[in-house]
C-alpha cells in the first residue's frame, strides 16, 4: 500500500447532547485517522454513537469538544455558513432515509448540490450534463425524470448517491445506506458503493451487517460512545474490488 | 444563489402548492384591491364635487334667510325679504346682478298624470346663468313675465319627462295647485348638485310664486319672504369688502344687530372649503383602511410562510445537508414571500381596477381610478411582503440540519 494522504483526523471527539441531569454523552473521545481511497465501516451497537459520529464527519453538526481536520483543514469551529460549504464541496452524504426531495424529478434532487456551489457556480446546461453522467454511473440514465414516489427505495437510493457524487467529494459518508433496502436492493447498492470506491472515491459507512462490513477495508467498532477497536479486514483497494466481482458471479 | 435560481425555486415551490399559494395571496389581493377601489371612489366623489362647485357658477356670494323666532306666542320675524335683493344691488358696490329664489310644493296635474309634493322654485330671470343651468328647448320667462306675473313655467328634464312622456311639452298647459301655467322651455338635464335634484322641479316667476303659492298675511307689511339672494359680483372686487357691505346693509335694513342676525352670507370659497375637508377626512378614513388591510394581508402571508416553513422542515434540512447556507434558505423564503405578494399584488390591481369599474357602474358613486394608487398598492405589496416574509425566513434559516433532517 502506497503512502496515502489523511483524509479524516478526528482528536478526542465528544458530543454531548443536552445540558445538566438530562444531558448524554454521545461521544466520549473518538480519535480516528481515515486514509484518502480508504473504504471504512463503522459498526456498534444501537446508540453507541455511530449516527452522532457521521453527522460531525459529515459536517452536519459541531462536536462539542476535541478536534476535526478533513482534508486538511480544521472544521471543529466553523459558523454554520462555513460548515455548510464544506458538506457541499467536500461531503457527499447519504442518509438510510434517502432524503430525496418529493415532487422533484431525480435529475433537479441530483442538481440540487449545485445550485449552492458558490466556489464553483456551473451553468444550467453544464450542471444537468453532469448530472447525466452521474446518473450514468448509478445505473439511472433512463429514470432521470422521475420523481421520488415513482421508484423503488433501491432506486432512490441510488439517485441519493448520484446527488452525493455531483460535486466531486473527497469522501462519501454513507450512515446505514442499505437499512431500509431488502437484501437484494442492498447488494446492488453495496456493489455500486464497491464500484466508486475502486474509482477512488473514500467511503465512510455505517452498517449493522458484519458481512458486508468483512467487504471492506477496515471496520471501526464503536461501544457506548468510544472506539472498541479496529480491525483491518485484510483488503487492500484491488482485493476489495475483486471480491465484489466474485460476489457478483 | 443566483437570483434567477432563486426565483425559479421560489415559483416551484408556489406552483406545487396552489391552493395554499393563493391563500397566502388573499390578504393582499384584498389589501391592494381595497387601496384601488377605494382611492377610486375618493377620486370619483372628489372630481364630482369639484364639478358641482364649477357648475355652481363663478364669483358667486349666498345670502340665505334664517328665521329669528321672537318669544312664545309671537309671530316669526325677519327672514330675507324680496327687496333686500334690490337693496343689495343697489347699494353695494361690485355687484353685478342678483337673483333670487324662494320654493314651495304643489301637486301638478296634467290630463291624467299627477304628481304629488313637485318642488315649485321662483326665481328671476337671471337665475339659468348663476346656476349654470342650459336650456333644452324653448326658452326661460323674460323680465317682462316676472313683473307681470305671467302664469308661465320651465320644466326640469325628469318633471317634463314624467309629465309629458315623448310629447313635446311647451305650448302644453299644467295645472298647479289651483292655477294653470303654460309651459315654455325646458332645461337639459342637470343631475343631483348636493341634496337637490334640480331636475325634478318646476321653474316660475318668484311673483307667481308670492302670489297663487304662498300665503303669507304679513307680506303686505314686511315684504315677501325669499330663501335665498344669489350675488353675482364682479371678479375684480374685493370679495371680503362686498360681504361686509351686504351685511352692514342687511343689519340695517332689518333693525338687528350681528349677534341676531336672521342672514347668513356665505361664499363659494367657502363651500369649496368645507367639501374639501370632508372629502380630505374621507380619503384619509379610506387610506387607513386600506394600509390595515394590506397589513393585515402581510400578517397573512407572515402566518402561512411559517406553516409553510414547518411543513416544509424536511425540506430544509435536505437543502442543508447538501450545502445550503443559512443565507441561502433565508433568501429562498424571502423570495418565495416576495413573490407571492407580487403576484397576489398583480392579481389584486386587475381585482381593484376591475372592481373600482363595476363599482363605478352599478353604483351611484363615481370611481376615477387613479395610476398613482397602483404603484402606491403594488410597492406596499412588495414592502409588506419582504417585511412579514424575513421572520419566517430566518426561523428557516436558523434550523438545524440534523433536526430538520429528523422533522416528521
Ligand atoms: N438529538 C439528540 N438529543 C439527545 N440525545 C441524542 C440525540 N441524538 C442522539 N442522542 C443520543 O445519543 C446516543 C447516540 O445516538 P446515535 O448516535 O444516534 O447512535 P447510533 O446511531 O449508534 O444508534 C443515544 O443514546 C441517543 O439517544
Ligand atoms: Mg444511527
Amino acid at each position: 500500500m502506497t503512502a496515502q494522504q489523511t483524509i479524516i483526523q478526528t482528536i478526542d471527539l465528544t458530543k454531548v447532547y443536552g445540558m445538566g441531569d438530562v444531558s448524554v454523552a454521545a461521544l466520549k473521545g473518538v480519535s480516528v485517522d481515515i486514509l484518502a481511497g480508504e473504504f471504512v465501516a463503522i459498526m456498534g451497537p444501537s446508540g453507541s454513537g455511530k449516527s452522532t459520529l457521521m453527522h460531525i464527519l459529515g459536517c452536519l453538526s459541531h462536536p462539542t469538544d476535541g478536534r476535526y481536520i478533513l482534508d486538511g483543514e480544521d472544521v471543529s469551529h466553523m459558523d454554520r455558513a462555513q460548515l455548510a460549504a464544506v458538506r457541499n464541496q467536500k461531503i457527499g452524504f447519504v442518509f438510510q432515509a434517502y432524503n430525496l426531495l418529493a415532487r422533484t424529478s431525480a435529475l433537479r434532487n441530483v442538481t440540487l448540490p449545485l445550485l449552492y456551489n458558490h466556489a464553483n457556480p456551473k451553468t444550467l446546461a453544464e450542471g444537468d450534463e453532469k448530472a447525466r453522467v452521474v446518473l450514468e454511473l448509478v445505473g439511472l440514465a433512463d429514470r432521470m425524470n422521475h420523481q421520488p414516489h415513482e421508484l423503488s427505495g433501491g432506486q432512490q437510493q441510488r439517485v441519493a448517491i448520484a446527488r452525493a457524487l455531483i460535486n466531486d467529494p473527497v469522501m462519501v459518508i454513507a450512515d446505514e445506506p442499505t437499512g431500509n433496502l431488502d437484501s437484494h436492493s442492498g447488494e446492488e447498492i453495496m456493489g455500486l458503493l464497491h464500484v466508486l470506491h475502486q474509482k477512488g472515491t473514500t467511503i465512510v459507512m455505517v452498517t449493522h451487517d458484519p458481512k458486508i462490513a468483512t467487504h471492506t477495508q477496515r471496520t471501526i467498532h464503536l461501544l457506548d460512545g468510544l472506539v472498541d477497536n479496529v480491525v483491518n479486514n485484510g483488503h487492500d483497494v484491488a482485493q476489495v474490488s475483486d471480491l465484489r466481482y466474485k460476489e457478483a458471479k | 444563489m443566483k437570483p434567477s435560481e432563486a426565483m425559479r425555486i421560489a415559483w416551484e415551490a408556489i406552483l406545487k402548492n396552489k391552493v395554499r399559494s393563493v391563500l397566502t395571496m388573499l390578504g393582499i389581493i384584498i389589501g391592494v384591491a381595497a387601496v384601488i377601489i377605494m382611492v377610486a371612489i375618493s377620486a370619483g366623489t372628489e372630481a364630482t364635487i369639484s364639478e358641482q362647485i364649477t357648475s355652481l357658477g363663478s364669483n358667486l356670494v349666498f345670502v340665505q334667510g334664517s328665521f329669528q323666532r321672537g318669544g312664545p306666542g309671537q309671530i316669526p320675524t325677519g327672514g330675507l325679504v324680496y327687496d333686500d335683493a334690490a337693496a343689495i344691488q343697489d347699494n353695494v358696490s361690485g355687484v353685478v346682478s342678483v337673483v333670487v329664489e324662494q320654493n314651495s310644493s304643489e301637486t301638478v296635474k296634467v290630463g291624467d298624470v299627477t304628481l304629488e309634493n313637485v318642488e315649485l322654485l321662483g326665481t328671476t330671470t337671471g337665475f339659468p346663468s348663476v346656476r349654470d343651468m342650459d336650456i333644452a328647448e324653448g326658452r326661460y320667462f323674460s323680465e317682462k313675465e316676472l313683473e307681470r306675473k305671467s302664469k308661465v313655467a320651465v320644466l326640469g328634464s325628469t318633471i317634463a319627462e314624467e309629465l309629458f312622456g315623448d310629447e313635446n311639452p311647451i305650448g302644453q298647459t299644467i295645472t298647479v295647485g289651483n292655477t294653470k301655467l303654460v309651459v315654455i322651455g325646458v332645461f337639459e338635464e342637470k343631475g343631483l348638485v348636493g341634496n337637490t335634484d334640480f331636475d325634478s322641479r318646476v321653474y316660475l316667476p318668484i311673483s307667481v310664486v308670492f302670489q297663487k303659492f304662498i300665503f303669507n298675511p304679513f307680506a303686505r307689511f314686511m315684504g315677501d319672504n325669499i330663501r335665498m339672494v344669489y350675488v353675482e359680483v364682479d371678479p375684480a372686487a374685493n370679495l371680503d369688502d362686498i360681504i361686509t357691505q351686504i351685511e352692514l346693509l342687511l343689519i340695517k335694513r332689518h333693525e338687528v344687530t350681528a349677534d341676531t342676525a336672521d342672514f347668513a352670507i356665505t361664499t363659494q370659497q367657502d363651500i369649496i372649503a368645507t367639501q374639501e375637508s370632508t372629502t380630505a377626512a374621507f380619503r384619509s378614513l379610506l387610506a387607513w383602511v386600506a394600509g390595515v388591510s394590506l397589513i393585515v394581508g402581510g400578517i397573512g402571508i407572515m402566518n402561512i410562510m411559517l406553516v409553510s416553513v414547518t411543513e416544509r422542515t424536511r425540506e430544509i434540512g435536505i437543502r442543508q445537508a447538501v450545502g445550503a447556507t443559512p443565507s441561502d434558505i433565508r433568501i429562498q423564503f424571502l423570495t418565495e414571500a416576495l413573490l407571492l405578494s407580487i403576484v397576489g399584488g398583480l392579481i389584486g390591481i386587475f381585482v381593484g381596477v376591475g372592481g373600482s369599474y363595476i363599482f363605478g357602474l352599478i353604483s351611484d358613486m363615481r370611481t376615477v381610478i387613479q395610476a398613482s394608487s397602483i404603484l402606491l398598492a403594488f410597492g406596499s405589496a412588495a414592502i409588506v411582503g419582504a417585511f412579514f416574509g424575513y421572520y419566517p425566513a430566518n426561523r428557516a434559516a436558523q434550523l438545524d440540519p440534523i433536526e430538520a433532517l429528523r422533522y416528521e
